[in-house]
């Protein structure tokens, strides 16, 4: 009779963390900003069709990093969660935190008990509201890891780079373009550079129509960042 | 509440009806036998719809009726669906407004899921199955006939569409009428609608025979002077869905007392 391997549930775990900040480590990075006016997203995307930031509901919208077609499934569901409490209850009842935490449930589940693998991405949930203050930015690692943000946050390849270019541009009275100028900056770093072509922006507007999700054209990105 | 996920060969796709179903929250339920007078609920009563040079005006009156008593003043029977269409409903009013409700969040949660809007006439289809989905309310009188109106981006004109209780949806070129006062109306729309009116000219259209429908069916709501409501027209052009604001309208309605006056 054989014995199995014993594998000690550290060795487990750090393993499939191993396995899965690989996958999102091959990936682009993006990132939000708050700014007075809206909640920018910028995220390096050569594709023009397979979108990784997208609108979740009236305020609220998604972005995933790492394997597309997992954090894509992620976004319909998150899609039908706010729907279907919007249905249920009001448009008013449906927020960023109880998605951003179900979220959180998902990934913490496939992570420790119910997957064959844990699940190659990281999300960002983010919810504009009148002011500054009172945006949320939720962060959701590949763990289930929950993070409340400000100001900015950065997800996939090379976070902790950009974070630190970050740090040292942010301001908290930047114009959209300003935004998306020192957000590419960041994601290049000084050795490479990105075009219009080669982004994905989108904003959440803090005045205006129910849905406050746009995405900013290629001529509007590319006239910011000249 | 947990996140709703599905299995590949499980999954509900753009469809929010479908959803609701998957999650026990069947829009339609299937009715036991009803008893009773279906007559005493709430009805709401007769919108129409009308092509112009650039788009479609869509129009309703705000009266709902129970039986022979006025049970709401203030019905909003015709609403924008999506940027770029809308919808006007008569019929027992509280599937119609549920089916309404249903219909905005289903052209919203498709284009959502899909990432891009439904065509026109896609959006008519969703709207043929929603009113089939109510056929055995139908059946036992919760009847709902609703108009659907709106600008084709791939045709750069107005369309309309009205809808029988089985689901059936006709495309008409001109003008349609649905609801109590609809033969009255359309009477209306028939003797005045040329092609190429202005926008001006099919607003003003749409109040008179509103107007002549209320003038001669009790379930239709006129222009209420006393309490400031007017009932519901607005536009659809290419740049998408705008109302005619009360002012306009009490001053249309004011010269068409003022001919009626002289007759």
């Amino acid at each position: 009779m054989s014995m199995p391997f014993y594998v000690s549930p550290e060795q487990m775990m750090k393993d499939r963390a191993d396995y899965a900040r690989k996958g999102i480590a091959r990936g682009r990075a993006l990132i939000a900003i708050q700014t007075q006016e809206c909640i920018v997203i910028v995220a390096e995307n050569p594709s023009t069709t397979l979108r990784k930031v997208s609108e979740i509901y009236d305020r609220i919208a998604f972005a995933g990093v790492g394997k597309y077609n997992e954090f894509d499934q992620l976004r319909v569901a998150g899609v039908r969660a706010a729907e279907l409490r919007g249905y249920q209850y009001s448009r008013n009842d449906v927020d960023a935190r109880s998605l951003a935490n179900q979220y959180a449930q998902v990934l913490g589940d496939v992570f420790s008990t119910m997957g064959p693998k844990p699940l190659e991405v990281e999300l960002l949930v983010v919810e504009v509201s009148d002011t500054p203050a009172n945006d949320r930015l939720f962060h959701i690692l590949y763990d289930g890891t929950l993070l409340d943000e400000r100001r900015f946050c950065v997800l996939g390849g090379d976070a902790e780079g950009i974070s630190k270019r970050m740090e040292s541009s942010y301001r908290d009275d930047l114009s959209l373009d300003a935004a998306i100028k020192i957000a590419v900056a960041a994601l290049t770093g000084s050795e490479r550079t990105l075009d219009a072509a080669d982004l994905e922006v989108a904003t959440l507007s803090r005045h205006g129509k129910r849905r406050a999700f746009n995405r900013v054209g290629d001529a509007a990105v590319a006239s910011a960042l000249t | 509440m947990t996140m709703p996920r599905f299995s590949a060969g499980d999954d509900p796709g753009a469809s929010f009806p479908d959803l609701l179903r998957k999650v026990g929250m069947d829009p339609f339920p299937a009715l036991g036998a009803l008893g009773g007078d279906m007559t005493s609920f709430p009805h709401a009563t007769t919108c129409l719809a009308l092509t112009y040079d650039g788009g479609v005006v869509m129009a309703g009156d705000r009266r709902a009726t129970a039986g022979m008593s006025i049970s709401h003043r203030t019905m909003d029977k015709v609403v924008q669906a999506d940027d770029l269409s809308g919808v006007a409903i008569a019929g027992t009013a509280g599937p119609a407004m549920e089916m309404i409700k249903l219909f905005q969040l289903q052209l919203e949660y498709y284009e959502k899921v899909e990432g891009q809007a439904l065509s026109l006439e896609g959006k008519a289809n969703q709207l043929s199955m929603m009113v089939r989905s109510n056929l055995p309310a139908a059946m036992q009188g919760l009847i709902v006939v609703p108009i659907f109106a709106g600008y084709d981006p791939l045709l750069s004109r107005g369309r309309l569409w009205d809808y029988d209780p089985t689901g059936g949806r006709y495309e008409e070129r001109d003008f349609v009428a649905t609801g109590s006062g609809s033969t009255l109306a359309s009477t209306v729309l028939r003797v005045g609608w040329k092609q190429q009116l202005s926008l001006a000219a099919a607003v003003d259209l749409a109040a008179r025979a509103l107007w002549e429908a209320s003038d001669a069916d009790t379930a239709t709501g006129g222009p209420d002077v006393l309490r400031g409501i007017y009932p519901i027209i607005a536009s659809i052009d290419s740049s998408g869905w705008s109302r005619v604001a009360d002012q306009v309208l009490a001053a249309t309605y004011d010269t068409i007392m003022g001919e009626v006056r002289k007759r």
